[in-house]
């Protein structure tokens, strides 16, 4: 992906902001402009709302053959994680062995760096986990 | 509502060797498999109306967009300024132009088209291919958190095996399965038995599956003569009648949904084939199913109701989907074996379909086959689609 691409201003990218649907409560991430539940009714009224960052881990796997810019990271674990907020997030976790994972553990949201543009090129950052007692 | 407004066939097929065909281009595979369709089905081009080519990626793997005037100029019409559309949903491409051809006869526009669908894919290096792939899926949202395709359905593998008890064994039988009815396909990628320890103990991709769990990287094209029942009639006895059509979509990134043991566009794409068609799961014969990874199939019995939910493994480890089960599955090879060409995938298993209802699979043929299924996912089921065929 280009730089323009990953330097496009995301808020949720880096501090998991989402959006809150007034009407039926809901809560989103990524941040949707509708609510998928309240349509026409939620229009103008999803506001920004930020996610905690924790969760569940639902599912996990551990990648060791991923794709070419993650390469040198293999393997890592990609888990599907259940926000404690309701919506679901996919992310990275860090910082422990593969055997500490299971579904049901309990992660938090720790800010790292995702990859980098070639050997010299861009850094690019976001959201990770990190498994919590 | 859901009916098509006039009966639609086939009349013919045709089909390039699926692999690293390293000898031959895009051009020269899409025309290879369209000429075969062609002469299958005893028209004349001339009579062609139209003509709609899936294809996944060809500005991704060759730089080249605006395909379908390409082909259209390669097989000859271009001189009659027939209408050529190019179809995407990712590795459904193909299921989605013939869906386009059946609606577009159904309405009475045309009468003959031409569908096929087309992808050379070893223009770049594997590991370039590995990392197209994934534009199938949510590039944003879940490409850049480092999930690869692989990745996102070993994800669905483990919630299953977690759920419902699915084991290992059960996902490698897939591959199994997969590679011996291959091995009786001429035209598939792959033409070697392999037994469950080989797929167990190969190289981990992304656990627990691991490359045998996995599609191979394949170039290929397919291509199917489609056209009203009245004219079908006019070229042959035994046209195959298409009596179930449904699409479904679902969300592109699988952290959307609140469940990852269920591709729910598939499910709803096979009530709708079903409610055309006015028949059950348990009318199908034969199916061909979207195996990309071996969770994949599992999961497609399941959402196509032929199983139980959880229920699939069990049906895979019991040879209830093998050649002589009670719904032999793949009987092509399947994306596994077969090959899996992303945007000719979708066609390719309609001809096998239609191979298997004219009594022509050869070493693979299935007795008595009446009814039959094909079902052909995008991405992760960001699309599904699922066509249902009878001998008219």
């Amino acid at each position: 992906m280009s730089v323009a691409r990953f330097w496009r201003k995301q808020d949720q990218r880096y501090n998991l902001m989402g959006t809150e649907c007034q009407v039926c409560g809901r809560k989103f991430f990524p941040n949707k402009s509708m609510c998928p539940v309240c349509h026409r009714k939620s229009i103008g009224k999803m506001n920004k709302y930020q996610f905690s960052g924790n969760g569940i881990v639902e599912s996990y796997t551990v990648v060791h053959a991923g794709m070419p810019q993650y390469r040198s990271q293999v393997p890592y674990i990609l888990a599907y994680i259940l926000l404690e907020e309701g919506d679901h997030i996919l992310g990275q976790i860090v910082d422990c062995d593969p055997e500490d994972v299971d579904i049901g553990k309990k992660v938090e949201m720790v800010f790292r760096k995702l990859g980098q543009e070639g050997r010299s090129g861009t850094i690019y950052y976001g959201y990770k986990f990190r498994t919590i007692l | 509502m859901n009916k098509l407004s006039r009966e639609v066939a086939i009349i013919g097929i045709g089909q390039t060797k699926f692999g690293e065909n390293w000898d031959l281009s895009f051009r020269e595979l899409g025309i290879q498999a369209g000429i075969e369709a062609i002469k299958d089905s005893g028209i004349e081009s001339k009579v062609i109306d139209a003509l709609y080519v899936g294809n996944m990626s060809a500005g991704l793997f060759m730089d080249q967009e605006h395909v379908a005037s390409m082909v259209m100029e390669e097989v000859g019409l271009a001189d009659r300024q027939v209408p050529a559309t190019r179809v995407e949903a990712a590795d459904a491409s193909g299921a989605l132009a013939l869906r386009q051809g059946i609606l577009d006869i159904a309405s009475g526009h045309s009468n003959v088209v031409i569908v096929g669908g087309s992808e050379k894919v070893t223009d770049v290096t594997s590991d370039i291919a590995s990392e197209f792939i994934m534009a199938g899926a949510d590039r944003a949202w879940e490409g850049l958190f480092g999930a690869s395709l692989p990745s996102l359905f070993a994800l669905m593998a483990r919630k299953h095996m977690h759920d419902f008890g699915t084991t290992r064994e059960q996902l490698a039988q897939v591959a199994v399965k997969n590679h011996y009815n291959g091995a009786r396909n001429p035209i598939a990628q792959f033409q070697r038995e392999i037994d469950i320890d080989t797929v167990i103990n190969a190289n981990p991709i992304a656990d627990p599956l691991g490359v045998f769990d996995c599609f191979p990287v394949s170039d290929g094209a397919a291509a199917l003569v489609l056209c009203d029942m009245k004219t079908a009639l006019e070229y042959c006895n035994d046209p195959v009648k298409i009596i179930g059509t449904g699409q479904g979509s679902d969300t592109i990134s699988i952290s959307n949904r609140k469940d990852i043991t269920t591709i729910r566009s598939t499910v709803k794409a096979a009530e709708r084939a079903y409610e055309m068609a006015g028949i059950g799961p348990s009318d199908i014969d034969v199916a061909e199913v979207h195996d990309s990874y071996t969770i994949a199939e599992i999961l497609a019995i399941e959402d196509l109701g032929f199983f139980g939910k959880g229920e699939g493994g069990k049906a895979v480890e019991d040879g209830e989907t093998a050649l002589t089960g009670s719904i032999p599955i793949n009987t092509s090879g399947g994306l596994k074996a077969r090959g899996h060409p992303f945007g000719a995938t979708g066609i390719a298993q309609i001809n096998e379909l239609v191979l298997q209802l004219r009594s022509k699979a050869d070493g693979r043929q299935v007795n008595n086959v009446q009814k039959v299924l094909a079902q052909n996912l995008g991405g992760t089921g960001g699309t599904s689609l699922v066509h249902i065929l009878e001998v008219a």
